[in-house]
């Protein structure tokens, strides 16, 4: 069972959310990685690139193959995880540590939309038993 | 029977008894019954080895080739040397036999000879990465513009009137696909238009795109264009010629972003136009924004060095619709025989045929305007072709040419009409002194 | 013995030529004298010094590190490595052929051009097309001229609302990639329990913003769209068009043609269906052929005949232009004839039903150690799962797909299609006998045993190549994509 943090926001796309204020910072979850397997690169975004919730964020390319990254609130990017792009590797040793970009948030109230911890942790349980 | 085929008649009997059906013909059941085709095809019957080389022989013998007429024709396709080992290694059948470098531990021989065609390009260049080939020198243009326009996010491409008028109409295909607007600037003295580009360039220009040499031979000032289009933030796109790249500086020193060309003068023959392979290589900064396949080294298990596709994330087998190209194959085994090519000519073996050429070039336009029946159309510095203006009409002239055994120059009127009597001759090391003479001569023989 | 060659660089020895070159017979002028100092190369291109035999051992070796079609079973789904006839070489290096200029004119290039007009009408009349433009250099290139021309018809007839491009889930990559690259949105339909495409999904996607759909048929699960005249239907009462994709063409070769199902926009891969080379990734060709309404549309130049002359015809207001420089991959075309002359109507049905026989019996043969999730009459190749294997004992595709390299043979296509899980996609083609096809089902059945019994060693295959499993992801993490001398 993938690792979930606790105080996180979650979406169904596998991103994690961390409220900061007026600012959010992302990255993709424990389980996403997992999927992902081997990240050998990751396309950061613009600082000052607008997003509304669901858009293309960034890309976290795999070997198996190139994987989009959704908004999970809009605003805008008020920065990026440069780290990344030399060792992407960390994005699987480390995928709650590893944020790819923070946001400068917009509506607020989409955050009450992402699941909470608990909720995400179920919600991976379904996923996998579907799978099974 | 077939020779291509080997299951004899039993054997095929022995598959259908093992199916447990009894005509092949129930394999075809699933096809809707209306549709099957009720008669053979309308073709020629089948024929024998010897009876359809006869025929093909007999096809090829009514075309004039370099192989018995002495070519002076060049516009992006040229008749350089290619030295017999080039063919013998590429009829080696593990090469083109073979498919797509995809297993790698099967694929060893074609990977590492891409690597090296790679590291080739990128000396010759003077760029950091190349990919494996794209289909032409014009498409890889064409891609290399939208590339452009993608990671630039504008929408004009600006390109010289002095570009492959072949590959200006290709990049009128592309272009209008991802929305990007084709602005042609201007020539003057048989160069880019330095003022006229400057007054074109907005900061919507997403790339500004020259040849070099370009069309007419001459040799373009690469440092203006590439100033230009940084200060508009645009990119720098060169097309070049391979061969001259071994005299010239190489784009990379003027800023270019990306540098495409055909690739065909590197050991290929003319093929009637294809195929040949287009070249494009960028700097680091775009490495995962290329189109095509790219080679990589890694190591396997064991700690041996070998070479393996890589960067795939952004083909089309992986990424579907938002792949960085739809392009699947590269010109492999073209390739391989321009890599076979440059390294049997290497480092002096490139130069002197690109110095040959040059010195040939420029003692045949001598000859030919002291013959008195040409002007210049440029007094611009060029490699080993350049443009005349003929008094007499050209088309008699390339006539009286084949009759005394000469494939004559490109009759730039058909692309240019703004140079009426416009004549584009290219001299390669492959032409003599003596051929050039006589070349000369016969234009004297010319009725006006 | 078999072992990895040092790039050529590193075995340059400065001074050492492979070049000979007639001395100059002109008068030498100094470079600096003809060309402005800013022009000239500062310093030369790093290429290798090597001597012929140098040159012609290295390439010589490393061709011995490839496998290829001559030399045993490549059973590639979806690709058809059939054999490719040794006298198409020879033909297409006449040098009346290989030493011709594009633009010598075509007076003198009437051989040239006979060849391409009547390799045109030979190919529009095993399509069922009516016209057929040789322009496209590959299959993805044949696709994007065709997107191009359903998209010029369309504005032709001031209809410019329709916007997306239907592709089935089972599509290759090349389908979805050539509509984005042509401007459109692509829609997936998905197939349905038979490996068709879903009738009621394409009725529902087929809106009046849709374009066209492509189609591969048979289809990438190597079986025939048995609604294709429904599909057809459906999709022309609504104003769309079908493009059909001419990667699987060898299956019904002289049997049924795109143009009689309906199909109005084809392609073909000259180096599948029509055995040229593949040349380890290419040159291809993708000649692309369309219905009557469609020529106008056909890329420029297309070749005519003229009171027994042949003549480039670019006088075409409503062509897509050109996508290429000159007329194509000629050499290719050259191959292409050579193949139809020798093989004629009656050979190309022998190639389509014994290439359909050798998938069958195999597939027959296969099925019961592994799973075959569309158990019914394929075409010419079909697609496994090694979803038992992988779920039972931890084996995966690729496993099984490394360790055929050990019995000799070429792994299959994998993990493709998409829709099946741990695929296996595999082609026998008509050129491979049912002794070949017994071996490698021997083969097969043997590594099915021994991921039965002793997994850990197909999962460490392959033991006997040249170089085992590699490391993929250093290579896309820290790309180095050419050789620099050592620091």
């Amino acid at each position: 069972m993938a690792n979930v943090l606790e105080g996180l926001l979650y979406t169904e796309t596998h991103e994690w959310v961390k409220l900061e204020g007026s600012k959010a910072r992302v990255g993709v979850t424990d389980f996403a990685q997992h999927a992902m397997g081997d990240v050998v690169y990751v396309e950061l975004p613009e600082v000052g690139k607008k997003v509304s919730k669901g858009d293309d964020l960034c890309v976290v390319e795999s070997v198996k193959g190139a994987n989009e990254v959704y908004a999970p609130l809009s605003g805008e990017v008020a920065e990026v995880n440069s780290a990344l792009e030399d060792s992407p590797e960390l994005v699987n040793s480390d995928a709650y540590g590893s944020w790819l970009v923070v946001l400068e948030i917009s509506d607020p109230s989409e955050a009450n939309q992402l699941m909470g911890w608990e909720a995400y942790k179920k919600f991976l349980a379904e996923t996998e038993k579907k799978e099974g | 029977m077939v020779r291509f085929i080997p299951n004899t008649g039993k054997q095929r009997e022995e598959m259908l008894d093992f199916l447990g059906i009894s005509s092949e013909e129930e394999l075809f059941s699933d096809i809707p019954p209306s549709l099957l085709l009720q008669k053979p095809l309308d073709l020629p019957p089948a024929r024998a080895e010897s009876e359809v080389l006869a025929q093909l022989k007999a096809m090829s013998s009514k075309n004039a080739h370099a192989g018995e007429k002495v070519c002076f024709l060049g516009a992006g396709i040229y008749d350089h040397y290619i030295p017999a080992a080039v063919n013998h290694i590429a009829l080696r059948q593990e090469f083109y036999t073979s498919y797509t470098p995809y297993q790698p531990e099967l694929s060893q021989g074609t990977l590492q000879a891409i690597f090296e065609y790679q590291t080739m390009i990128c000396e010759l260049t003077g760029m950091d990465v190349s990919n494996a080939s794209m289909y032409d020198g014009a498409s890889a243009m064409a891609e290399a513009a939208l590339m452009a326009g993608a990671a630039t996010k504008k929408s004009r491409v600006l390109v010289s009137r002095a570009v492959h008028p072949e590959t200006r109409r290709v990049l009128e295909t592309y272009l209008p696909l991802q929305g990007l607007k084709l602005v042609e600037f201007g020539l003057k003295n048989g160069v880019s238009d330095i003022d006229d580009l400057a007054s074109k360039m907005d900061d919507d220009t997403a790339a500004v795109l020259v040849q070099n040499p370009n069309f007419l031979g001459s040799l373009e000032d690469l440092a203006a264009v590439g100033d230009l289009a940084k200060t508009r933030k645009a990119m720098f796109i060169v097309s070049a010629n391979p061969v001259a790249l071994s005299i010239l500086e190489p784009p990379a020193s003027f800023g270019a972003d990306i540098v495409v060309g055909e690739g065909q003068a590197l050991g290929n023959p003319m093929n009637f136009g294809g195929p040949g392979f287009g070249f494009f290589a960028v700097t680091e900064k775009y490495m995962r924004k290329i189109p095509g396949r790219v080679v990589g080294k890694t190591v396997d298990r064991d700690g041996k060095t070998c070479y393996v596709l890589t960067l795939q994330a952004r083909e089309q087998h992986i990424r579907r619709e938002k792949a960085t190209s739809n392009i699947c194959s590269n010109q492999n085994l073209c390739v391989l025989m321009a890599t076979v090519y440059l390294s049997l000519m290497g480092k002096k073996g490139l130069q002197e045929v690109a110095e040959q050429s040059m010195q040939k070039a420029h003692f045949a336009r001598e000859l030919l305007l002291s013959s008195g029946g040409f002007r210049p159309l440029s007094d611009a510095p060029f490699f080993n072709e350049f443009a005349l203006l003929s008094e007499k009409p050209v088309a008699a002239i390339n006539r009286v040419l084949l009759e005394n055994g000469f494939i004559g120059g490109y009759d730039l009127s058909r692309d240019f009409p703004e140079f009426p009597g416009g004549w584009l001759v290219a001299v390669t090391e492959k032409r003599t002194r003596e051929e050039i003479e006589r070349f000369a001569d016969c234009t004297r023989r010319v009725e006006a | 013995m078999k072992r990895l060659e040092p790039v050529i660089f590193e075995t340059s020895v400065p001074g050492r030529t492979g070049y000979s070159l007639p001395a100059l017979d002109v008068p030498h002028v100094p470079a600096e004298s003809l060309l402005p100092k800013e022009m000239l190369r500062k310093t030369a291109a790093s290429l290798p010094e090597a001597s012929e035999v140098d040159v012609v051992r290295h390439f010589t070796r490393l061709s011995q590190l490839n496998f290829a079609l001559d030399e045993g079973f490549y059973p590639l789904g979806s690709c058809t490595m059939k054999y490719n006839p040794k006298m198409n070489e020879d033909a297409a290096r006449f040098p009346g052929f290989a030493q011709a200029h594009p633009l010598q004119g075509e007076e003198v290039s009437q051989g040239a051009l006979q060849l391409m007009y009547e390799l045109a009408e030979m190919l529009a009349e095993i399509t069922g097309m009516a016209g057929v433009s040789l322009q496209p250099a590959a299959g993805a290139h044949g696709e994007l001229a065709g997107i191009m021309i359903i998209r010029a018809y369309h504005h032709s007839r001031g209809d410019s609302k329709r916007t997306k491009m239907l592709v089935p889930d089972t599509a290759h990559g090349t389908n979805p990639a050539s509509s984005a690259l042509a401007g459109y949105q692509v829609v997936e339909v998905k197939s349905d329990a038979r490996g068709n495409v879903d009738l009621e999904a394409l009725k529902e996607a087929m809106t009046d913003e849709v374009a066209g759909i492509m189609l591969t048929n048979p289809n990438t699960l190597g079986l025939f769209e048995e609604n294709i005249a429904e599909m057809a239907e459906i999709v022309h009462s609504r104003g769309g068009l079908l493009y059909y994709d001419g990667a699987n063409f060898n299956a019904i070769l002289g049997k049924v043609r795109p143009g009689d199902m309906g199909f109005d926009v084809i392609h073909l891969n000259l180096h599948k269906s029509f055995s040229t080379p593949h040349g380890g990734g290419g040159p291809g060709s993708g000649p692309v052929g369309v219905a009557k309404d469609l020529l106008p549309f056909l890329p420029v130049p297309v070749i005519s005949k003229r009171n027994d002359r042949y003549v480039f015809d670019c006088d075409r207001p409503l062509s897509i232009g050109k996508i290429r420089s000159f007329y194509g991959n000629f050499a290719v075309l050259v191959r292409a004839y050579a193949y139809i002359l020798s093989m004629g109507a009656d050979g190309l049905r022998e190639a389509a039903h014994n290439a359909v026989l050798n998938a069958n019996y195999l597939a027959s043969r296969l099925k019961g150690s592994f799973l075959l999730p569309y158990d019914r009459t394929c075409k010419h190749e079909f697609v496994l799962s090694g979803k038992k294997q992988h779920d039972e004992k931890g084996v995966s595709t690729l496993d099984m797909a490394k360790a055929l390299m050990d019995h000799g043979f070429h792994p299959p296509t994998i993990y493709f299609p998409l829709v099946v899980e741990e695929a296996m996609m595999i082609e026998p083609t008509e050129t491979e006998g049912k002794e070949t096809l017994d071996a490698f089902a021997e083969a097969m059945l043997a590594i099915a045993k021994e991921a039965e019994e002793n997994p850990d060693s197909v999962k460490t295959a392959p033991h006997s190549t040249i170089v085992a499993r590699l490391d993929e992801t250093a290579a896309a993490r820290k790309p180095v994509l050419r050789w620099r001398p050592a620091e």
